[in-house]
């Protein structure tokens, strides 16, 4: 059975929770999570092309992303590396190029049991109306065309008829 | 993406708020089986009828639920599309998580699938892996 995705979203708090558990020891999670050439194989919806343009993993280090998609839209993120505890936790910033003033703090929580591991992230916000505003221009964005290009493919077939 | 048209900040703030409540959530789930007087709610909480009254304007002003204006005993419906609205506007953030890490147990896979692989070269030719 595949293993879920909860997220958790709290109505008071500006934070975000997801927690999602792997068949996979830690060790090789951690790798999978610091290393560019891991990262781009798998960050980011499906559509999307992840570039790491810049990721220098160590405490104060800067990193640089940007998720395009394939009409050539390019959705970039930034921030700086807080903390980081090998095998177990980073602490990051996170900014959305467009909201440069909502800084998100990101920790990443990796727990093992078992030879799983458990992939933890907890984002706040500095207020819930950024949280919001993360959805509505990042996320959400992406879910809405990809809404959109279902219902799209779904219309042409129907023409088809 | 469903036909539901997207919740403005202050549809969510409430829908969010009405449901970070236990009495409330579990009359959303009572309702979700079919409409039911304030009476009938009641009647498992142990709480007075103005409590859970109470409880139903939050629902009510967040679109969750609705009361019927004509009936005497004014039967509360549940509000299927508010609901479908609340998820699909977590469905966005969900998704890229969703992808993303979809993929990376298939990464993770083929990761430990690879020393295993190079161990076993020589001995025998490329097994065929099991798919789960």
């Amino acid at each position: 059975m595949a293993n879920k995705l909860e997220v958790i979203v709290d109505p008071h708090e500006p934070t975000i929770e997801t927690r999602r558990t792997f068949n996979a020891p830690r060790e090789l999670v951690w790798e999978a999570w610091t290393k560019p050439e891991h990262l781009k194989r798998w960050c980011g919806p499906d559509r999307l092309e992840w570039v790491v343009l810049e990721m220098d993993f160590r405490v104060g280090g800067k990193y640089r992303w940007v998720q395009r998609a394939p009409d050539g839209n390019e959705y970039a993120f930034h921030g700086e590396y807080r903390e980081i505890v090998r095998p177990t936790k980073i602490v990051q910033t996170f900014i959305f190029d467009p909201m440069p003033d909502a800084v998100a703090v990101d920790t990443l929580t990796l727990e093992e049991h078992d030879g799983k591991t458990t992939c933890i992230t907890m984002t706040l916000h500095t207020s819930i109306e950024n949280r919001d505003g993360h959805f509505a221009n990042g996320g959400m964005e992406v879910g809405m065309r990809e809404g959109y290009d279902r219902l799209e493919k779904l219309l042409s077939e129907q023409l088809r008829r | 993406m469903g036909a539901a048209a997207a919740l403005s900040e202050e549809e969510l703030d409430a829908a969010f708020a009405a449901l970070a409540d236990g009495t409330r959530r579990a009359i959303v789930a009572r309702l979700a089986v079919g409409e039911a007087s304030v009476l009938e709610l009641a009647q498992p909480f142990e709480m007075s009828q103005p409590a859970i009254s109470k409880h139903l304007k939050v629902l009510e002003r967040a679109g969750l639920i609705t009361r019927s204006r004509d009936a005497q005993r004014r039967p509360c419906r549940l509000e299927p599309q508010r609901l479908q609205q609340v998820a699909e506007w977590l469905g966005g953030y969900r998704k890229f998580w969703e992808e993303s890490y979809d993929r990376l147990d298939e990464y993770l896979k083929e990761l430990q699938a690879k020393p295993r692989q190079e161990k076993n070269r020589g001995k025998q030719a490329r097994s065929h892996r099991r798919s789960p």
